[in-house]
């Protein structure tokens, strides 16, 4: 399993970090930063993300 | 359930009819909707840049649905007792389930006061946008009605096509009801620092010029010439098609904790009314994308697999020049407004709070806080 989150698309609306803390998280200037390997047991929340974002900027595929 | 009919091709819909197909609803689905256009994002129609097309801002999920898609044709009338839906062509549909999902449309301007004039437009939809696309080729002046949400941020669009833009906005402060004074503060600060001439307390009265709009004239006499005006005074739910069906209207179709709104019935998105979930006495209709995306998923649930109450809470994000405001939890001028912190450059984080506890929370530049808001009000909700 492997995502990927579009930089130019994305703006910052936080609806992944809501839905799969795990994964996707802000640093301290906002900033996106995700694990693109996550483990198996994330996967209904990755897909709560990615059908959540607004811009839909987070993909994801399967390894 | 063999025929389920989702009526409404917008976002709440499309989100009920990708959660039938993940539920293994392998049965009918039938989506009818009001526009000619498959589902598309609206929140891109208010921002800078403004999209092209509808392709830019389709979702390209809806194609694999294997939905049998009834657009351009608006639903006319709901026979609960026959479980038919009537389009406006006549056609009937039949369904074991429904999902209403036919959201709000722009209020307009009285046709007293706007007269057809082709100068007078709202921005809703993409054929709105294509329009205004139209519209702004001229290079018009711009009058806004309305500061809301919809008005403040094309406000700050328009600014940046580099457009003369004038809003009226009939409260004393833009979103102050949505978002309290000191928020609403800073977004008419950002007007002005933008060159946005806000024109506070006042409401559109008159339209002058004969084929064309020449001019706005407020209720204070003030004539603001100007040669488009976009209508941006809110909205209205979409229940004209459910009169006499039984269903249970008022400022939208009334649902339960789960969302239902009778037996193999449920609404979600703009349309549908929620029982509050702290304020028995309140109901609740939430007009944002992600209240359409979380409500259209969980009345999918309801619907076929099981009924259970709706814990979403509403959440927002606006772009007002500058301003990225995010929100979690409820907002708004009824609330005690509270800044948490604040930076020089006008990064903030503020709370709401209410009968003595924190019921929502905003920000510009402190999206991160609102992580743990997010958790503890879901917990509390």
């Amino acid at each position: 399993m492997h995502v990927t989150v579009d930089r130019s698309v994305c703006e910052i609306h936080a609806q992944c970090v809501f839905e799969a803390p795990d994964v996707f998280q802000l640093d301290d200037d906002d900033e996106l930063v995700y694990d693109a390997q996550p483990a198996q047991r994330h996967r209904a929340p990755i897909e709560r993300a990615v059908a959540s974002c607004p811009v839909a900027a987070i993909t994801l595929v399967e390894a | 359930m063999r025929r389920i009919v989702i009526v409404g091709a917008g976002l709440a819909g499309l989100s009920a009819a990708e959660e039938l197909r993940r539920l293994g609803h392998d049965g009918d689905l039938t989506v009818i909707g009001a526009e000619p256009h498959r589902p598309y994002r609206r929140p891109p129609l208010s921002k800078h840049p403004l999209p092209r097309a509808h392709e830019d801002v389709a979702f390209g999920s809806a194609d694999s649905l294997r939905a049998n898609w009834v657009l351009g044709v608006p639903a006319r009338r709901l026979d609960r007792r026959r479980r038919l839906v009537e389009l406006a062509d006549g056609e009937q549909v039949a369904f074991d389930g429904l999902v209403i999902g036919t959201g709000s449309r722009a209020r307009e301007l009285p046709q007293a006061l706007h007269r057809g004039l082709p100068e007078v437009i709202t921005v809703r939809s993409v054929d709105d946008l294509a329009r205004l696309r139209g519209q702004l080729q001229r290079r018009p002046r711009v009058v806004i009605a309305g500061g809301g949400f919809l008005g403040s941020e094309l406000a700050g669009s328009l600014r940046e096509l580099g457009l003369a833009v004038h809003v009226v906005e009939r409260a004393r402060l833009p979103l102050l009801r949505a978002l309290g004074t000191d928020v609403a503060e800073r977004v008419s600060r950002a007007h002005r620092e933008r060159g946005v001439v806000q024109h506070l307390g006042r409401v559109v009265t008159e339209l002058l010029g004969a084929d064309h709009l020449e001019a706005v004239r407020l209720d204070d006499g003030t004539t603001i010439p100007a040669e488009l005006l976009i209508t941006a005074t809110g909205s209205e739910p979409n229940t004209e098609w459910l009169a006499g069906s039984g269903l249970a209207l008022a400022d939208g179709v009334l649902v339960n904790e789960t969302g239902i709104a009778a037996p193999g019935i449920v609404a979600a998105g703009d349309v549908a009314r929620w029982p509050h979930p702290w304020d028995r006495s309140a109901r609740l209709r939430v007009e944002h994308y992600h209240g359409a995306l979380a409500q259209g998923t969980h009345v999918a649930r309801t619907l076929v697999h099981q009924a259970q109450r709706y814990d979403g809470l509403p959440s927002f994000w606006a772009h007002i020049h500058d301003l990225r405001l995010h929100s979690v939890g409820f907002t708004g001028g009824s609330h005690r407004l509270h800044i948490v912190k604040s930076d020089p450059d006008g990064r903030f984080l503020a709370e709401y709070r209410h009968g003595g506890r924190v019921v929502g929370a905003i920000t510009h530049g402190y999206v991160r806080d609102l992580v743990p808001y997010r958790l503890t009000l879901k917990e509390t909700a």
